[in-house]
């Protein structure tokens, strides 16, 4: 909360709020991130039905069916091509495409790379809890090597993905870590992302607290602001992102591309798509 | 499950108005929390503590419409004040990492303590460095109704026998892979 009054707003958070009740854990991240995305649509004053909420498949790809904005549950790793057709084929909705380091990063992560490239004007959040939570948790590409248990015997002995030096290789324009802890943080970023042009990748370090609540309850005193401020160059970018602890947060790099956006065929109506089907 | 609450750092109000405001903002936001994990607890079949947060939230909407309608049309810059939503959470609204599946009622009432005890403080800076006597009385009047809040839950807390010791014990645990 901003305690500092302000103009009126058109909506509240609760007006992205649907009737459906989050069958998250108690005490899970993703509960913040879904009143992070509420409070950044009441924010950014965006009617529900101008906001698309697209995603794949795990615990944070639940999200759409608690928005009361249109919303999208696809298939696994998925998410990213699905928005991607959905804002080319309607560039006045706002598209938020939701994940999971699994989903995203794993089944999905040949689509991240290319939505990436493509710079397409979605913004992509992804809750990660380093684990695949709905699955019963096994290690997912952001996975610690050395996490130890019955599924990955003396662990997994991989180098985990790392998705913000990733993104910025191939092309994101905007890159930014929260943490779920802070809700108002979070709702910021969100708010950046939706505003900066292009393609927005947002980590959302989201604590699992079921299968890593030893490991992951001291996010809280390990995740700190950025000391550096944010930059529009990919190469000082690169050099902070790849030396960062994985607990910077804040928005660490926004570039200037042009997002990718075909110009629409004047003829085209949706009954067109029917002559390319033949039974 | 939490520290004892810490000193906060009040914003600098220009009106009564902004902070008539502010304290709307703030009851509202402990209202919508609680319901918020109210539902979360009735999805996990803890009916207990989902009613106990549901009274919390009934709570908290009460001292919402008692301070809305003693703010009136209480107005910034000629229109209704309303809240950024993108800084901290309110002294009043639970950590969603706060709560467990299992948790107790005495935990949740020791939840609800926490967050009446920083409200009493946040009030209680607001007051001290009020330069307006309104804001100042206003502000001694919330963090007074806080401090009721508090005996209140010290009241209803007194019920509850102590914790269980394997209070968490699940026969049937999520964990599959450990």
């Amino acid at each position: 909360m901003n305690m500092i009054p302000s103009a009126e707003k058109a909506f509240k958070p609760a007006d992205y709020k649907s009737s459906v009740k989050p069958v998250w854990c108690p005490g899970c991240g993703d509960h913040s991130v879904l009143l992070a995305f509420q409070r950044a649509m009441a924010e950014l004053a965006l009617p529900p039905e101008q906001v698309a909420v697209v995603s794949g498949i795990g615990c944070s790809s639940r999200i759409p069916a608690y928005t009361n904005c249109y919303g999208f549950h696809g298939v696994h790793g998925r998410a990213l091509a699905l928005a991607s057709g959905l804002k080319v084929a309607r560039p006045d909705l706002t598209v938020v495409v939701a994940s999971g380091d699994g989903d995203g990063f794993s089944i999905g992560g040949n689509h991240f790379l290319h939505a990436c490239r493509r710079n397409i004007d979605l913004t992509y959040v992804v809750m990660d809890n380093r684990i695949y939570g709905m699955t019963k948790g096994q290690p997912s590409p952001t996975t610690e090597p050395d996490w130890d248990t019955a599924i990955a015997p003396g662990g997994t002995g991989l180098s985990p993905f790392h998705p913000l030096v990733i993104a910025l290789a191939s092309g994101a324009n905007f890159i930014a870590r929260g943490f779920s802890g802070d809700i108002g943080g979070c709702a910021k970023l969100i708010v950046e992302a939706v505003r900066t042009p292009g393609f927005s990748f947002v980590q959302i370090l989201s604590p699992c607290v079921t299968f890593r609540e030893d490991q992951q309850k001291g996010w809280k005193s390990l995740v700190h602001a950025a000391i550096v401020p944010e930059t529009d160059d990919p190469a000082r970018a690169a050099r902070r992102l790849m030396t960062d602890d994985g607990f910077n947060v804040g928005v660490l790099y926004r570039g200037k591309r042009q997002p990718y956006q075909p110009k629409p065929l004047a003829d085209f109506a949706p009954s067109h798509l029917e002559t390319e089907f033949a039974i | 499950m939490t520290n004892a609450p810490q000193p906060v750092e009040p914003p600098k109000f220009n009106s009564v108005a902004e902070f008539f405001a502010q304290a709307l903002a703030i009851e509202v936001e402990a209202a919508e929390r609680y319901t918020l994990l109210a539902d979360q607890m009735e999805v996990h079949n803890n009916k207990e503590i989902a009613a106990i947060f549901r009274k919390m939230a009934s709570i908290e909407g009460e001292h919402r419409d008692e301070i809305a309608r003693r703010a009136g049309n209480a107005l910034v810059a000629g229109r209704s004040a309303t809240f950024s939503w993108t800084g901290p959470d309110g002294p009043e609204a639970t950590d969603f990492d706060q709560l467990h599946y299992l948790m107790t009622p005495r935990q949740a009432l020791r939840l609800a303590r926490f967050n009446e005890e920083r409200a009493v403080k946040y009030f209680e800076a607001v007051a001290e460095a009020a330069t307006d006597p309104a804001i100042a009385a206003f502000a001694g009047e919330m963090a007074e109704d806080e401090r009721n809040h508090v005996v209140w839950v010290d009241e209803w807390l007194a019920k509850f026998a102590s914790d269980d010791p394997n209070w968490d014990h699940d026969p049937d645990p999520p964990v599959h892979s450990e």
